[in-house]
């Protein structure tokens, strides 16, 4: 499935919630269940630190995918990254440079991915392009 | 303590905000430490000194320049007369407390030498800690530290085991931001003074709660900044002792910092001019001077006791929840609960009272090393102002029992 796909798919999924607690508690639910990374990768070269929480990014090249994986010390914002990660792994560089991240504010999470909080996401995003930029050149 | 009359009700309603909702709930706003919110009275003076006397200061001939000269020095004379200086030009105007530090900071890389040795506390906000490591950086001074214990009370024994006669300067807060810890400036201060070491106060946490007699204290530099204690924004005052003031090199060059300017040479402008370099924040100033004038009207004693009656009755409603540890648990602090509950990110917590309209601070409080010595990534700020009521708090202990349900 392509990257605007899985998107519409998480935003048909967070309709069905009726406010904001539900939708948190779905979230904290993510966060919980998601073994997202490989503790070898959870190193200081690979963290993200924003001013409230740490972020972990991993990347490799898979064929011609790149998969991803992270942590969060926060479980809300490791709710978010389950669903980033949900989008944006398993798919090609050229995909990922091209996509966005509009969505999350179709299901009513965008303060955490707001460039003024500091919890690491917004720069969780930029390292998810910046490593689809590397491996893009890489695939050239 | 004595149950004070004290009155919210009627202190709220010059808080135009407080009327405002967030996310659909009232506001709770507990974030004092970090900004206090403006009383109708500041936001007159800043909307009538742009409605009716807006014009540059020290230097126009005609009328508009001479009210707003006037009013901006009545202002600095509010100030002085607050803090008790001496003398109105022991006053410098700045762009809030990190400005005053870094003033200080930078006149001491012409004193300090290498060798020397600079006292911090441990429980520095970055901005008391980091013009100090480059002083040291640019000079070759070394930074020692001021261990504290676990309650978050600097450890007076040790404080004076590191006194010596290499000692130049000692700077510490007079509140901890992140702790709410008030410490023994005067003690501090005295026993600096025994080896001769110059102490600079940041007075940004305190200045909301404690009118501090800078003659008394005999403190040489102690600074605020407006916006802590109902002022506006991007304005503060740096007070020094007249002697250190002279002695101190100017920080930046400009227009109103000087006497007369050659290519050859230039010779400076008399204090406090000489550290007022450029058009001033002449708005921020005069707003400043209101702000006081109405805390000052309200009266600090009684913000003082409101205050430690709701610091009292919030500490033990929150203890009243499991897991919930308090950072900073000093018989002397002031309205201010830093606090954990185990297993849970501080983040998460803040991000869900957010949803319920409860505006708390989340984080290291640039304070990191305070973080480092609890081994927490941040703690949740709780900061409580004379404005804020009871039932504000029990929305709180609510809102974090909720908070708790939901993460755990």
């Amino acid at each position: 499935m392509g990257i605007k796909e899985i998107q519409e798919e998480i935003v048909d999924e967070f309709e069905m919630f009726e406010d904001w607690m539900q939708r948190y508690e779905y979230m904290i639910e993510l966060g919980k269940s998601l073994p997202l990374i490989d503790a070898q990768y959870k190193t200081d070269d690979n963290i993200i630190k924003g001013c409230q929480s740490k972020v972990w990014v991993h990347a490799e090249l898979v064929g011609d995918k790149l998969v991803f994986t992270a942590d969060s010390d926060a479980i809300i914002t490791k709710g978010i990254i389950a669903i980033l990660i949900r989008t944006f792994s398993n798919q090609k560089p050229q995909d990922i440079i091209d996509s966005d991240t509009d969505f999350i504010d179709e299901i009513g999470l965008k303060e955490h991915l707001s460039p003024t909080r500091a919890n690491g996401l917004v720069s969780m995003v930029k390292q998810l392009k910046m490593y689809a930029i590397a491996y893009q050149t890489q695939l050239n | 303590m004595e149950k004070t009359t004290f009155d919210p009700k009627t202190i709220r309603k010059d808080f135009p905000i407080l009327k405002r909702e967030v996310n659909g709930k009232p506001l709770v706003y507990f974030d004092n430490a970090a900004t206090s919110q403006t009383p109708q009275q500041v936001i007159d003076a800043i909307v009538d000194y742009y409605s009716n006397y807006n014009a540059n200061i020290h230097r126009g001939v005609h009328a508009l320049s001479q009210e707003a000269t006037d009013r901006y020095e009545q202002a600095r004379i509010k100030i002085q007369k607050h803090f008790n200086a001496a003398a109105s030009h022991e006053i410098i105007f700045t762009s809030g407390t990190t400005h005053g530090i870094n003033l200080v900071a930078n006149g001491f890389s012409s004193i300090v030498k290498a060798g020397d040795e600079l006292l911090v506390s441990a429980m520095e906000h970055h901005s008391n800690i980091v013009p100090w490591q480059m002083l040291c950086e640019r000079t070759g001074a070394v930074l020692k530290v001021i261990p504290m214990n676990q309650d978050g009370e600097l450890l007076l024994g040790e404080y004076r085991k590191l006194l010596s006669d290499r000692t130049k300067l000692v700077f510490c807060n007079h509140v901890s931001n992140a702790l709410g810890t008030v410490n023994p400036i005067k003690t501090i201060i005295d026993e600096a003074h025994k080896v001769g070491a110059a102490v600079l106060i940041d007075g940004a946490q305190a200045a909301p709660h404690i009118k501090a007699d800078v003659q008394a204290l005999e403190v040489d530099f102690y600074t605020v900044s407006a916006h802590k204690m109902c002022g506006p924004t991007g304005v503060g005052m740096l007070y020094g002792k007249e002697e250190w003031l002279n002695i101190l090199p100017p920080y930046q060059g400009g227009g109103e910092m000087i006497a007369e300017v050659t290519f050859e040479k230039t010779t400076y402008a008399e204090l406090p001019h000489k550290f007022e370099a450029g058009t001033p924040n002449i708005c921020g100033g005069i707003a400043f001077g209101a702000a006081l004038d109405y805390m000052n009207a309200i009266g600090f004693d009684g913000i003082a006791a409101y205050e430690h009656e709701l610091l009292i009755y919030a500490t033990e409603r929150l203890l009243t929840i499991e897991g919930l540890r308090i950072y900073g648990t000093s018989e002397n602090k002031t309205s201010v609960i830093s606090f954990n509950i185990e297993g849970i990110h501080p983040y998460d917590i803040g991000s869900i009272l957010d949803k319920l309209g409860i505006a708390v601070r989340t984080g290291h409080h640039c304070a990191q090393p305070i973080m480092d010595f609890y081994k927490i990534p941040g703690t949740v700020r709780a900061s409580f102002s004379f404005y804020n009521t009871k039932a504000e708090i029990d929305a709180l202990v609510e809102g974090v029992k909720r908070a708790k349900a939901m993460l755990i």
